[in-house]
């Protein structure tokens, strides 16, 4: 994918770069905001890292502009202040994910696949599968296999979210997020016992698990390869 | 060395002067002052003038009645009957009375003047001269108002008064007016500098307080004069404003504090696992792979725990509150549960819940979300497997908008440490066991402090060997916020 760093602290531009670049990615650097508005404008880019304060333009203001000229390329939000209200100032203008420094490498890993998948996929869907794996939203069912499992109405929503990112790489903040609606962490790591659970629901009477841990970052629903 | 001392003196003289007439309430004390000595002397003028006034019109009378009475008798008895009455009067002693009776060409028949006054009369006759010059009846330097006219056969008689005791009575005046207008002046110039010392002693005070808090003192407060008025009003929101600042540095200090104390440890911890790492060489990668994922370990135990401290400060800054909204206690309640209710199943506690009411308060939903989660996990963290947890939502009820009670069966807190566990980075002996960074029940008081509501600490069993811990939030009626 080609993305667009958009980042004033040089150290931290190039860290990024980095990480971006070895993960497969195509990476240009901006590092202010005129600079980032004269890039996004002539390039065409899948995703743009935008980090709120920049020297001469606050990274929110310049998000406005973009998305008031049109352009409307997934913008993911880098920041120091973490406060649910600065969070949901960078939503309102026009950014698609929000991530408060210092973060994970894997979870900015993670949110921009699924930044990307979800423009991909916009037309609404009443049935998702991977695999043997399948869910009704109408009937809010689920079968594997061709055999009904039973879900609590949090699991089946929970399963919903993996089913639409299937292949990607979801953490557990993700999860709380657009599960829960938590935009903090927890002091346990609850998201593990759901996944223990729905694991025990859906990969224990079959051979070939679908849920599988990422090391590090996450959960991945994928069905197996071949 | 003396001269210093005087020039010193002089200087800090010349300042204060330049300060006092630089002070507002000197220069309003000035305008009054400039006010009330204008409108005095307004007044006095008046009086002077009516009084004066009215002295030398009696005489003017006097004089044309006097007149006209000589004038009936120059008439009625010829030139001799007049010229024995002038004579007559003149001659009283004493009197103020000033006759004159000349032929055509000067020469004196009577009166008591030796000669004819120079001065020129005006229009309608009346003429203003000195006594003493013409040898009057008195040897006063005074004036003497006196009407002229001329008789039938040339004769020209001049009748006065003798203004001597008027002229006293004017300069009297004069003189007290003078006094008064100067004694005015002089009270209003003392009081105006008195009001304005008072004053600028009280903003001094304030001056003095306010440096002395900008050089780091905070204690100092603004004192108060007990008088009620305005500069009090000024000084008691100035250190109502003290307080609080007072209040919000000593929380800042208290977590730099537990911060510099509870954060340097894993710090310290982290850096000289990545030294020893480096010391030891090693062939074997795996050695490093180990010692960096543990420092990812502890850098996001290190993590969270900023990010809680950070939560509490935004909770305790009370800048959400602007941001409130209705929350649906019930939601937050519900989605807690659901969130914690498989951990506590795996370590084989009951957790229960009961909906009783479904109220609303207004308030921020994350940070209540926030709160009922850690005390959720914290009850699940105490509770021995197999216990028991429950949480309830209750409505309204007298002094109340909603409650939420959280009851496990675990050990409880003594009662003289319920006040301790709500500071920050404070953990009992009993919990040092599990995991945790001891800022769960800080951020859920704050959380209750920025809502209004009230944090109660009690037991779920009292009395039993496990009295259990019981948590409520109680959320005060509409409008006690």
């Amino acid at each position: 994918m080609k993305i667009l760093v958009i980042e004033d602290d040089r150290q931290a531009a190039s860290y990024l770069a980095k990480g971006l670049k070895e993960a497969g990615h195509v990476v240009d650097v901006a590092n202010d905001g005129k600079e980032g508005l004269f890039l996004a404008g002539a390039e065409h880019y899948d995703v743009m890292i935008v980090d709120r304060m920049l020297p001469g333009r606050d990274g929110l203001s310049l998000v406005q502009v973009l998305r008031a000229a049109g352009n409307d390329t997934p913008v993911l939000f880098l920041s120091a202040l973490g406060s649910v209200d600065d969070r949901v100032k960078g939503l309102k203008v026009g950014g698609d994910d929000y991530l408060t420094k210092p973060f994970a490498f894997s979870e900015l890993l993670a949110r921009i696949e699924v930044l990307v998948r979800r423009r991909g996929a916009a037309q609404p869907q009443t049935r998702l599968s991977v695999g043997d794996l399948e869910l009704d939203l109408l009937s809010r069912s689920v079968k594997r296999a061709g055999k009904a499992i039973d879900l609590l109405p949090r699991e089946f929503t929970l399963l919903e979210y993996l089913m639409r990112n299937a292949g990607s790489v979801v953490t557990r903040t993700m999860m709380l997020e657009n599960v829960w609606d938590y935009h903090f962490d927890p002091q346990t790591n609850v998201i593990d016992v759901h996944i223990a659970r729905l694991r025990q629901k859906i990969d224990k009477d079959f051979p070939t698990p679908l849920i599988h841990t990422v090391r590090g970052a996450g959960y991945s629903l994928r069905a197996a390869e071949g | 060395m003396r001269q210093e001392g005087a020039a010193g003196g002089l200087h800090g003289f010349l300042a204060a002067g330049l300060r006092l007439v630089r002070a507002t309430a000197f220069r309003l004390a000035l305008l009054y002052l400039a006010m009330f000595v204008l409108s005095v002397g307004m007044i006095l003028g008046v009086v002077y003038r009516t009084t004066a006034g009215f002295l030398e019109g009696e005489i003017g009378e006097t004089i044309a009645l006097e007149v006209a009475g000589l004038q009936d008798h120059y008439r009625g008895y010829g030139l001799s009957g007049l010229v024995d009455v002038v004579r007559t009067r003149s001659a009283v002693p004493n009197n103020n009375s000033i006759y004159l009776l000349t032929t055509a060409a000067g020469v004196i028949l009577a009166g008591n003047l030796s000669g004819w006054p120079a001065a020129v009369p005006n229009a309608s006759g009346w003429t203003h001269f000195k006594v003493a010059d013409y040898g009057g009846v008195t040897n006063r330097p005074s004036t003497a108002q006196a009407v002229t006219f001329t008789l039938p056969g040339q004769f020209r008689l001049l009748v006065g008064r003798d203004m001597s005791e008027i002229d006293q009575l004017r300069t009297r005046m004069f003189r007290s007016l003078g006094w008064i207008l100067g004694s005015t002046a002089l009270l209003g110039l003392g009081g105006g500098l008195l009001m304005s010392r008072g004053a600028m002693r009280r903003i001094e005070a304030i001056n003095r307080t306010t440096r002395q808090i900008m050089s780091g003192d905070l204690s100092d407060r603004v004192p108060r004069f007990g008088g009620g008025d305005e500069m009090d009003r000024l000084a008691s929101n100035l250190n109502a404003m003290l307080d609080r600042i007072e209040r919000l540095m000593t929380g800042m200090r208290q977590v730099t504090d537990s911060v510099a104390h509870d954060l340097r440890t894993p710090l310290s911890r982290l850096r000289s696992r990545i030294e020893l790492a480096l010391l030891h060489e090693t062939e074997d990668a795996e050695v490093y792979r180990a010692v960096l994922q543990d420092t990812i370990v502890e850098a996001d135990r290190l993590l969270a725990t900023f990010t809680a401290l950070l939560s509490i400060a935004e909770a305790e800054s009370g800048a959400k509150r602007q941001d409130f909204v209705p929350v649906e206690l019930a939601e937050v309640v519900e989605l807690a549960a659901d969130l914690y209710e498989p951990v506590a199943d795996e370590r084989g506690q009951r957790l229960s819940v009961e909906i009783r009411a479904k109220p609303m308060v207004r308030g921020n939903g994350q940070l209540l979300a926030q709160a009922v989660s850690n005390l959720l996990d914290n009850a699940i963290k105490y509770t021995p497997d197999g216990g028991t947890i429950s949480l309830v939502l209750d409505g309204p009820a007298p002094g109340r908008a909603a409650c939420i009670d959280v009851a496990d069966s675990g050990p409880g807190i003594p009662p003289e440490m319920r006040d301790k566990v709500l500071q920050r980075f404070v953990r009992l002996d009993t919990a040092r066991a599990s995991p945790g960074n001891g800022l769960g029940l800080s951020l859920v008081d704050a959380v209750a402090t920025l809502h209004g509501a009230r944090l109660e600490l009690g037991e779920s069993a009292p009395g039993q060997p496990a009295p259990g811990l019981k948590v409520s939030l109680v959320f005060p009626p509409d409008g006690r916020r």
